[in-house]
């Protein structure tokens, strides 16, 4: 569809206007600041507040942690910039198999290990941006997909340095700072992912509230405009697109040398699909949506495998279902508006 | 040597024949609403075991179960289309992905339950197993059975987009939905009918390619790049570049298996990006 043959969206509305159905009339949104407010404090903290009241399931809270971490990678450019990618997990496993490789192979040093596998998920979503921002829509969901299924196939094919699907299993970490054992209870490793979670959420919190930030949104709102207004479309999606792949890589980092092992689906599809549904439950484009929703489908996963383990996909897909139909900006649209409601304002912008 | 190669060959186009007559409805209604279906491959796989018990529990010969798998199809189809598709077909490129994954997460354990998580076969009828000698080859009956089929199904199919009043409104919409609709073109209405005729064609490539292609839970998730890569190196909305993409798709993939197996899916996903880069509006993009 060109932007053309939509129809003018109504300002702050995400979505063209379904025919015969009213629009939902908002103000103009206000510019976000970037400010830091007593929710974002509280939101923050809630991982400390998970260490000191389940001691007993940090293994879970770090999986969430980093899993968010990937989500909140998807949402940069998925949430931010619109580009609905079906091989993100590309860049998560590349992260993993670098950190896994690496200290498997006798650099078991946990911060070079996570840069360096920041790194080379960058330099290669880098290149890969290029294919990614030639397209429209739907190539652009085709290309990504396609790139994921190679490096799938790639580390599958490679079982002599991957272990193949028997996974890679000899990763040995030295102590994190030369003083911090990773402990079997994981409370170095809830720790660490705690840190390098928190510190990628601020740099990405400011940079989607920067001018940058905000040609980011203006592109996913109507990419043909932008040039008129002097903005570089290609180029902001691929500095977007390289920042997210880096930050996947990051994500898969973790997961390598927490759980001092990388399997084959670090690279698969259902990673790459079960990170979207992820951001679908908590909400694209509102940062915490990606972790909240990354907790609300952990849990409901476990949850709904320890209640019927055969059939818990049939459950998530109704969800899924349901959420498109009905709640399309997840949990954190629901918040937002029901806090629109409370403050007696309907839909005012904060 | 050459009729070894002649023999793959040949397989293949029969393999290629399949994946058109499932991804066909998918390029269509991929090119009339840009609606994308990822769960287009469930109606396949329903289809084949739809197949499978009708022959199971109530003997139908095989033969027989083929039109009535399409109609069944069709129907749901349009069930499905009225009840559930049209509320998405409108919405972002994110929500349909998110909306059709759901969907063949249902799919895939709904057949789970249904049928177990192992591969389900069929016995085929006598006439169409066995080899004929030809021209110094030995050709599979069930290959040259299907090849027969979808060159068929393609002549009518052909008939019906050019030679109709249906037709030529489809093309019209496939073309521009919104001058279509502006000429009076009930646009919605011609989506729900290529929507349940698409399901149709689906279900009945999965009931015939259950000795092809397989048949499991996963069918879904399994073909989708497959169909995926049908509808976009073909062209959404193009019926001829569909057929063209599928039997290259079949061909390369069976030729590229034999030859070279080490290489395995690598080379269609390889494939597939190049193709994607070279020709970013499929092969046959119908001009807009």
């Amino acid at each position: 569809m060109t932007d053309a043959e939509r129809s003018p969206p109504a300002p702050g509305t995400a979505t063209p206007p379904v025919p015969g159905v009213a629009a939902v009339v908002r103000p103009p949104p206000v510019l976000p600041d970037g400010r830091w407010r007593v929710p974002d404090s509280v939101l923050v903290l809630v991982p400390v507040a998970w260490f000191f009241a389940f001691p007993d399931h940090l293994l879970l809270g770090s999986q969430v942690i980093i899993t968010g971490l990937f989500a909140l990678s998807v949402d940069l450019i998925l949430g931010y910039a619109g580009i609905v990618s079906l091989g993100h997990a590309a860049f998560f496993g590349l992260g993993a198999y670098t950190a896994g490789l690496l200290a498997a192979h006798g650099w078991g040093e946990p911060l070079t290990g996570l840069a360096c596998a920041g790194l080379i998920a960058a330099v290669v979503g880098y290149a890969t941006s290029f294919l990614v921002v030639r397209g429209k829509d739907l190539s652009q969901l085709m290309i990504t997909l396609g790139v994921g299924l190679l490096f799938y196939e790639a580390a599958n094919k490679a079982a002599s340095v991957t272990g193949g699907v028997d996974g890679l299993s000899d990763v040995t970490m030295w102590r994190l700072g030369g003083v911090l054992r990773f402990d079997l209870a994981g409370r170095t490793a809830f720790w660490y992912s705690f840190a390098l979670a928190l510190a990628a959420f601020l740099v990405v919190k400011r940079l989607v509230d920067s001018p940058f930030g905000l040609s980011l949104r203006a592109i996913r709102e109507g990419a043909r405009r932008m040039p008129a207004l002097g903005a570089p479309v290609s180029r902001r999606l691929i500095a977007v697109f390289t920042v997210s792949a880096g930050l996947a890589g990051i994500a898969g980092g973790l997961l390598a040398q927490t759980t001092q092992f990388v399997g084959l689906e670090a690279l698969g599809f259902q990673r790459s699909a079960s990170v979207l549904i992820m951001l679908a439950l908590g909400g694209p484009g509102r940062l915490y949506g990606a972790f909240v929703g990354t907790a609300l489908f952990m849990v409901m996963q476990d949850q709904l495998a320890r209640w019927d383990p055969a059939y818990w996909e049939f459950w998530i897909g109704v969800v899924l279902v349901v959420v498109v139909l009905f709640a399309r900006d997840g949990v954190m649209g629901g918040v937002e508006a029901l806090r629109d409601r409370l403050a007696g304002r309907s839909g005012r912008p904060r | 040597m050459i009729a070894a190669f002649i023999s793959v060959l040949f397989d293949g186009v029969a393999y290629g024949s399949l994946l058109f007559v499932i991804s066909v409805g998918m390029s269509v209604t991929m090119g009339l609403m840009n609606f994308v279906n990822l769960a287009h491959g469930a109606f396949a796989m329903f289809g084949g075991y739809l197949a499978v018990w009708l022959m199971t529990h109530w003997g139908v010969p095989f033969v027989a179960t083929l039109p009535a798998v399409t109609l069944v199809f069709g129907g749901v189809g349009a069930v499905l289309e009225w009840l559930l598709y049209r509320r998405v077909s409108r919405t972002r490129h994110l929500d349909q992905v998110l909306f059709t994954i759901g969907l063949a997460f249902i799919a895939t354990a709904l057949a789970t339950r249904g049928w177990g998580p192992s591969q389900v076969g069929i016995r085929l009828p006598a006439v169409l197993t066995g080899q004929v000698h030809a021209l110094g080859l030995d050709l599979g009956v069930y290959r040259l059975f299907l090849i027969g089929i979808v060159i068929a199904i393609t002549l009518v199919l052909h008939l019906l987009v050019g030679h109709t009043r249906f037709g030529a409104q489809l093309r019209a919409a496939v073309d521009n939905r919104d001058a279509a609709a502006g000429l009076g073109i009930p646009v919605d209405h011609v989506f729900s009918v290529s929507f349940a005729l698409g399901s149709g064609l689906a279900a009945l490539g999965g009931a015939l390619g259950i000795d092809v292609l397989g048949l499991d839970p996963n069918f879904a998730f399994k073909y989708m790049v497959y169909f995926l890569l049908v509808v976009v190196v073909g062209g959404e909305g193009s019926i001829l570049g569909s057929a063209v993409a599928a039997v290259a798709l079949g061909v390369f993939d069976v030729v590229g298996k034999y030859y070279i197996p080490g290489v395995g899916a690598f080379l269609i996903y390889a494939l597939m990006v190049v193709l994607l880069l070279v020709f970013p509006g499929g092969l046959f993009r119908r001009r807009r």
